[in-house]
């Protein structure tokens, strides 16, 4: 069989495409095949649509959020919507107000329920397990378990108490000195 | 390690053992990971992306529970070697695609492979054959661990671990299982499950992940949110989803036996005609009758072929592994003359 597109070479790869649901099958040699995705990719660029999320999100201010600029890696947002990935970590608290509504969109959600890294660990424990406390309650509340959820919300009051003393002692001595 | 030994070597994800190996081919974990305050891959210089080479490979050389990997730098592949990798799924297509400042870390086993400079500083992957996505996290949680005490990712309490592209934000997971569907196919009742599936947010995608189409009645199911659950979480949610289409394909088998067993038995027996006898043959055609085979031998209906040769013969009669084999660059039309020839002489000694 020989490519549909240059009618010269053997085809090689099959292509299955569906535009407004019809189907149409394709029989490329290697070289049309490959200019055949590039095409595609600049058509569904996951980058249009992740950018499109974002955009629904403010419409105004263009000009001012264009401008915006990760202070770490001199990314800007018109880069981000451009290209549609970041440019380094710091970018997402540059951004912070514009990533919020689009991680939700994506997710759906807007709270981190997973591991952390070792080192970093220790310090957002604390943190965590309130938030996690605070996800269960909510679950426990929805699947209607109140004495289940009764219990965890005393958790998170002692878990509040305990980081309220913790800050009392950890002020107390540098009062004293 | 050289990268030709792994041609005597039965990569994990088609070794065909594991729970519920007849339907599950492999489970596998991915976690995408990057360096705190280092530009992503795309946004790196030239010098910063040679760093994040060296002090990954620094990192990875001081922990112990990696010591049995190698590290290949991309630059020091040609295209068969790293299509090679990619048809052993121990690097994605979109690896494989530009060398620099590239490497990926594989380990003997081939359970585990770390690609550096992927769309992320860090794309950690552990694949465990046959329905296994718990014992996959334990190895790649305890890698994670690893890694992090040596080196910083970029993380915030709120938004987990933070990659280049916001859909993988949060755990950075991502779970996959591949599963052969052959009897789901055949009754037609694949785009009921297909629709269910995208539905509850989870992709499929084909043998090679990411933009490939479903061949030889091959699908990968992962999950596509990454954040607002726990590592454990998600995998649980794929997990139920996972035993549910199992169930499945095991009605659709049975309801093909009770009511079409003439017709099946034909179908796999035919199959197994072409590719011992066959002269030309290309690698879509050889996917499609290897899985009616594989159904068969599932079924009991072939019994004197060694499913481990059917296994292997997925491996080594995809295109740069005939090269590998042949050790010479081989066109399409010769590979076809070559795969026929392998799998000829495979399914003889059987």
């Amino acid at each position: 069989m020989f490519c549909d597109v240059c009618a010269k070479n053997q085809a090689t790869v099959h292509l299955t495409e569906i535009v407004d649901e019809q189907m149409n099958e394709l029989h490329l040699c290697e070289g049309c095949a490959r200019q055949k995705s590039a095409q595609m990719e600049s058509q569904f660029g996951l980058s249009e649509l992740l950018a499109g999320m974002a955009e629904f999100e403010k419409p105004d201010a263009d000009k001012e959020v264009a401008l915006l600029k990760c202070p770490n890696c001199k990314l800007t947002y018109a880069d981000f919507k451009k290209i549609g990935r970041l440019g380094c970590g710091e970018c997402y608290s540059a951004f912070k107000k514009y990533l919020t509504p689009l991680l939700k969109r994506i997710h759906g959600s807007g709270q981190h329920f997973g591991k952390s890294p070792v080192k970093v660990a220790r310090v957002v424990k604390k943190k965590l397990d309130a938030q996690d406390l605070r996800y269960k309650l909510q679950k426990a509340v929805e699947s209607e378990a109140f004495e289940e959820a009764a219990k965890i919300r005393d958790q998170i009051k002692d878990l509040e108490n305990k980081q309220t003393q913790n800050h009392g002692q950890k002020e107390g001595p540098a009062d004293e000195a | 390690m050289k990268l030709e030994d792994l041609l005597n070597h039965s990569s994990e994800w088609l070794k065909g053992t594991g729970p519920s190996s007849e339907i599950v081919i492999s489970s596998r974990i991915r976690l995408a990971r990057n360096l705190d305050k280092v530009p992503f891959p795309h946004w790196a210089n030239k010098k910063q992306g040679e760093d994040i080479l060296q002090v990954v490979d620094a990192a990875v050389a001081k922990i112990d529970y990696l010591k049995n990997t190698t590290n290949f730098k991309l630059a020091d592949l040609d295209t068969i070697d790293k299509q090679f990798l990619v048809e052993r799924h121990l690097m994605s297509h979109e690896h494989a695609q530009k060398s620099n400042h590239k490497a990926v870390v594989i380990d003997s086993e081939e359970i585990i492979s770390l690609m550096v400079n992927e769309e992320d500083h860090l794309r950690i992957q552990v694949m465990q054959s046959g329905f296994n996505l718990y014992e996959a996290w334990n190895i790649i949680n305890r890698i994670d661990d690893c890694l992090a005490s040596e080196l910083s990712f970029a993380f915030l309490a709120e938004w987990g671990y933070l990659t280049a592209c916001p859909t993988n934000t949060g755990t950075g997971m991502r779970g996959s299982v591949m599963l052969h569907l052959p009897a789901l196919v055949m009754t037609h009742q694949i785009n009921r499950v297909l629709t269910a599936i995208a539905k509850l947010s989870f992709t499929t995608r084909g043998l090679y992940g990411e933009g490939t189409q479903a061949i030889g009645n091959f699908f990968q199911i992962s999950n596509q949110v990454s954040l607002g659950h726990s590592e454990e979480e998600i995998i649980e949610n794929i997990n139920s989803l996972i035993r549910q289409i199992v169930e499945q394909e095991n009605q659709a088998r049975e309801a093909l036996l009770a009511r079409e067993k003439a017709g099946l038995e034909d179908k796999v027996n035919r199959s197994l005609g072409i590719l011992k006898s066959a002269h030309i043959i290309t690698s879509q055609e050889t996917v499609e009758l290897l899985s009616l085979v594989r159904l068969g031998c599932d079924l009991g209906m072939i019994k004197d072929i060694d499913r481990r040769a059917i296994n292997e013969l997925f491996i080594i009669t995809q295109p740069a592994h005939l090269q590998k084999i042949e050790n010479k660059k081989l066109n399409p039309q010769e590979r076809d003359v070559k795969r026929a020839q392998t799998i000829r002489s495979k399914l003889k000694n059987n």
